[in-house]
């Protein structure tokens, strides 16, 4: 790194996400296309993502997604780091998409968008596979326990067909679900980022990516133990 | 030592984001790994799950078309010459 990407003297001090954080800040106020490029890369698909909740179709998500790449520059020299560079830059994404929504006359009550409430309180698992309460010996203990997925091939385990299940079952999940499983397991996102940009609590974050994690593994486990 | 309340296989299969997410109490993550020491079904569930969680990071999120990337950068220089 240079010495233009060293980091502002009123940096707050920290760990090594905020030290790259602020060379790219840096680096991006130099005017370094090498670095928005990379900006760009990592989140553009993932503000399309996250614009969809709020506009009607993909390409107005992507127009968003371009409007709040302009806002970011626009505001760039005035980040002063209160929050980390990708929270800043996904409330100037939400934001562009909330504005865009209501021009677009949608309607979306989006204090409930991730209300748990909002969501049928449907168990994670059948409550057929565990035992009934009453049971003398093994209440709620399995009644179909899970089959191991050792003897899976590891070929079938990675293949194509494997991950288009998983992305077909990540589809079908609620948006708040979908929203957070993405974030948090393919986007990578920390669930102190997720609630941040997603403006939700922590356990509420937590409900929603348990719901979809479990619904996941549901799906391929119906997949995995076809013979 | 064991705890005194044991956990079912039930309140382990609702447990296991809090558990991965390392949010149980003390107390409760040791009954959560006492349960899973003892009960091979619990821990192919746990297992599963944490596959699951591989799977899904396995998927890559969309390409971008290189006519977007091209006006973004557009945008980039124009936003340095001001």
């Amino acid at each position: 790194m240079s010495e233009a990407a060293q980091p502002d003297a009123n940096r707050p001090t920290g760990s090594g996400a905020q030290t790259d954080e602020w060379a790219m800040i840096a680096a991006l106020r130099n005017g370094e296309e090498a670095a928005f490029t990379a900006l760009v890369n990592r989140y553009h698909a993932t503000m399309i993502r996250l614009a969809m909740i709020y506009v009607s179709d993909r390409s107005v998500a992507e127009e968003v997604a371009q409007e709040a790449w302009m806002g970011i520059l626009r505001s760039l020299d005035n980040f002063e780091g209160r929050s980390s560079l990708k929270t800043w830059m996904f409330r100037i994404l939400t934001n562009r998409a909330k504005t865009r929504a209501t021009r677009e006359g949608r309607s979306i009550a989006f204090s409930d968008l991730w209300s748990i409430d909002q969501e049928p309180d449907e168990p994670v698992l059948e409550p057929e596979r565990f035992l009934p309460s009453d049971h003398a010996q093994w209440p709620h203990h399995w009644a179909t326990p899970p089959q191991s997925w050792a003897a899976v091939p590891e070929e079938r385990m990675l293949s194509q067909e494997t991950r288009a299940l998983v992305q077909g079952a990540i589809n079908t999940l609620p948006m708040s679900q979908r929203m957070v499983i993405s974030l948090r397991d393919i986007a990578g996102w920390t669930s102190e980022e997720v609630c941040n940009v997603l403006n939700i609590t922590e356990s509420n974050q937590r409900v929603l990516l348990h719901r979809a994690r479990a619904k996941v593994r549901r799906a391929l486990e119906r997949y995995l133990n076809e013979a | 030592m064991t705890t005194e309340n044991p956990l079912t296989c039930k309140e382990l299969a609702d447990l296991v984001t809090e558990y991965l997410e390392g949010k149980l109490s003390p107390a409760d993550q040791q009954r959560f790994e006492e349960h899973m020491d003892m009960c091979p079904p619990c821990r192919i569930y746990v297992d599963q799950i944490n596959q699951t969680i591989t799977l899904t990071g396995a998927l890559k999120e969309d390409d971008i078309p290189v006519h977007i990337q091209d006006a973004l950068l557009d945008a980039f220089r124009a936003w340095k010459r001001v």
